[in-house]
């Protein structure tokens, strides 16, 4: 029995060159209390992917098709009522931008009790104070405002918010990349800590594969809308099977020669116009006659991973 | 905290300290001489008759315009401070504080209440036009109210008047309370004060809403693209929650700024709406000054003015922080 799944997602953007397909048929299962990665560059969909999954984009963003499974209930197609109530208590997002996630009028103590009372849940300062000691702040944040708290500390109440009502899942776009790496490493040291602690399923959306293998059990990479390969942490790092992966792999800068970083030559195809083949392709040094005209399937591996590559 | 608040009092006594310096230099700036003008004046309407420059001198003498120019200007300070502006020349000898202050009611009262009706109106429909799920019905009533607000007030006044006041007369077209009235304390003076305000005050309100809505509706869009905006969303809060407590709190603290901004105008800000519905108003009164030229009580209106521009910007000040806790922390 899985937390949360994801059949066949597209979601899509209507602009005034045509319709933008963010996402196309990803699919992919949580288990309870597992912890999964997001990889991928800038515009392959990722964070859409992951706010698709609390049903929050936005128009003229949609989801177009597929299913996305919580308790039995689909929420890509849930009624604004039944969302409202499964977000935060069933399925939590930490959001990306900490500096701006919080309202600047209010204390972050009146941010708590809102969602409490937004879902019946019982609150109290014993409860907020309970919450923050959590994520390793003092009971006196509660009285303050937003702007009074460095860009750590904000992120801090954003992951308390989230698991204030012990969600069964996680959803945490890029809660790291405004912050600096010492403090990049505290966050996620405490998102893993509280995590644990509730047991939690978690959806971690990010774009740095180092941060990455210390936090998740599996590793999913995204590549122009697509979920291209989708591995256990181990197994995609020693045998990346998906061009697109092996060459993320590959540009991270590790202790060799200074000053040479590799990195993968070209640009991600335009999401406007689908290509015929592998999305891929254009970029790939390993791609023959048929990546330019048919597009790959998803393929099950031995060992439970997946990909999407005719050569892999 | 406290530091704040006397950083922001003292602010506003420089500002009213400049203010009434400008106002003692420009007229003595200004070329020619009141003295030598106001007795020629006289003498072409054939009632001088003798010495014209012991006359003068006299003249000089009884307004002060003899002493050292130091010892005029402190002299003007300290009757600023205890708000004696001289006497009215068209009335003499009415002091000019007495005009004033008699027109300062009507003003505040006019003025104040469009003011405020306009601004409360205005931002919600604006904040309503930006809400994605808000009322359809909603989004044709924006469009004659952003129309209304590109007519001049006192264009749509005299349409006003002559729509309601004359062609269909049922509200009164001149005068602050019905002509002959004696005011009493009563509810039927109530009555009449409010029916002459109806419509300069709508003229105002009318000609202001769109302004208003339109700079809303603005503001309304730039916040519900910030980050806390999803965040609230992904909490499960209710709708209402999101849209009053998280994006039209928000919205509205540049919106707040303005409304302090216009009541600081509010003295000199309809002056043609009072002066084609005849208020008994302070516009109307410098109108009819300027008219007579009264220097005293315009002198007197234009100090009235920046006093409560000055006052205005303390009463912003001072209630800022209270909106926007941000305020308090950068400035403290």
């Amino acid at each position: 029995m899985s937390a949360l799944a994801v059949r066949g997602l597209c979601v899509e953007f209507a602009s005034a060159r045509g319709i933008v397909r963010a996402v196309q048929n990803v699919s992919f299962d949580l288990a309870p209390g597992e912890r999964l990665g997001l990889v991928g560059e800038s515009g392959s969909g990722k964070t859409t992917t992951a706010l698709s999954l609390l049903s929050l984009i936005r128009p003229p963003g949609r989801i177009a098709s597929g299913e996305i499974l919580l308790d039995g209930v689909d929420i890509a197609r849930a009624t604004p009522s039944a969302l409202r109530r499964m977000r935060a208590a069933r399925i939590a997002l930490v959001p990306q931008g900490a500096m701006n996630a919080l309202n600047p009028v209010l204390t972050c103590g009146a941010q708590f009790a809102d969602l409490f009372a937004a879902h019946g849940a019982p609150g109290g300062t014993a409860r907020i104070a309970k919450l923050l000691a959590s994520v390793g702040l003092g009971v006196e944040v509660a009285t303050l405002y937003p702007h009074q708290l460095s860009g750590g500390m904000k992120q801090r109440v954003c992951i308390a918010l989230a698991i204030a009502l012990r969600p069964a899942v996680i959803v945490a776009d890029e809660p790291t990349s405004a912050l600096d790496v010492i403090v990049q490493k505290q966050i996620l040291k405490t998102l893993l800590a509280v995590q644990r602690d509730i047991g939690a399923a978690v959806v971690l959306v990010g774009h740095d594969m180092g941060l990455m293998a210390q936090f998740a059990h599996r590793i999913g990479v995204m590549y122009a809308g697509r979920l291209v390969e989708l591995a256990f942490v181990r197994d995609i790092f020693a045998t990346p099977r998906h061009p697109y992966t092996r060459m993320l792999i590959d540009s991270l800068p590790g202790f060799g020669a200074r000053g040479v970083f590799k990195g993968i030559p070209g640009l991600p195809p335009s999401l406007l116009t689908a290509l015929p083949g592998c999305s891929f392709a254009p970029r790939c040094p390993r791609a023959g006659p048929r990546c330019t005209v048919e597009m790959p399937q998803t393929r099950i591996l031995e060992g439970g991973g997946e990909v999407r590559c005719h050569d892999a | 905290m406290v530091g704040y608040l006397l950083r922001r009092i003292g602010m506003a006594v420089l500002v009213m300290f400049v203010a009434l310096s400008v106002n003692f230099a420009i007229p003595r700036l200004m070329p020619g001489d009141p003295v030598e003008q106001q007795l020629a004046a006289v003498s072409a309407a054939g009632g001088q008759t003798g010495d014209m420059a012991e006359a003068a001198a006299a003249m000089r003498a009884r307004l002060g315009l003899d002493r050292p120019l130091a010892v005029q200007y402190l002299a003007f300070l300290a009757n600023s401070i205890r708000f004696d502006l001289g006497v009215s020349v068209a009335s003499y000898p009415q002091p000019v504080a007495e005009i004033v202050l008699a027109g300062l009611p009507w003003t505040i009262g006019l003025l104040g209440t469009a003011t405020l009706l306009s601004f409360v109106v205005g931002s919600l429909l604006g904040a309503m036009l930006a809400w994605p799920r808000a009322p359809k019905l909603l989004k044709f009533l924006a469009l004659p109210v952003v129309v209304l607000s590109a007519v001049p007030y006192f264009i749509l006044g005299i349409v006003l008047m002559a729509l309601l006041g004359i062609l269909w007369p049922v509200l009164p077209v001149a005068g602050g309370y019905p002509f002959g009235m004696v005011p009493n304390a009563d509810f039927a003076t109530a009555l009449g004060i409010a029916k002459h305000g109806v419509l300069p005050g709508l003229s105002i309100v009318l000609a202001s809403l769109g302004t208003w809505a339109v700079a809303m509706r603005g503001m309304v869009v730039g916040v519900l693209g910030e980050d806390y905006i999803m965040l609230a969303e992904a909490k499960g809060l209710s709708e209402r929650r999101i849209f009053l407590a998280y994006g039209v709190r928000n919205a509205l603290l540049p919106q707040f700024t303005q409304l302090a901004l216009k009541l600081g105008l509010l003295v000199s800000g309809a002056i043609l709406v009072e002066v084609i519905f005849a208020y008994p108003g302070i516009g109307y009164r410098l109108y009819v000054a300027i008219g007579q030229k009264d220097v005293f009580v315009v002198q007197g209106i234009v100090m009235l003015l920046s006093l409560s521009i000055a006052l205005a910007m303390l009463l912003l000040d001072l209630i800022y922080p209270l909106i926007d806790p941000r305020v308090a922390a950068r400035s403290a």
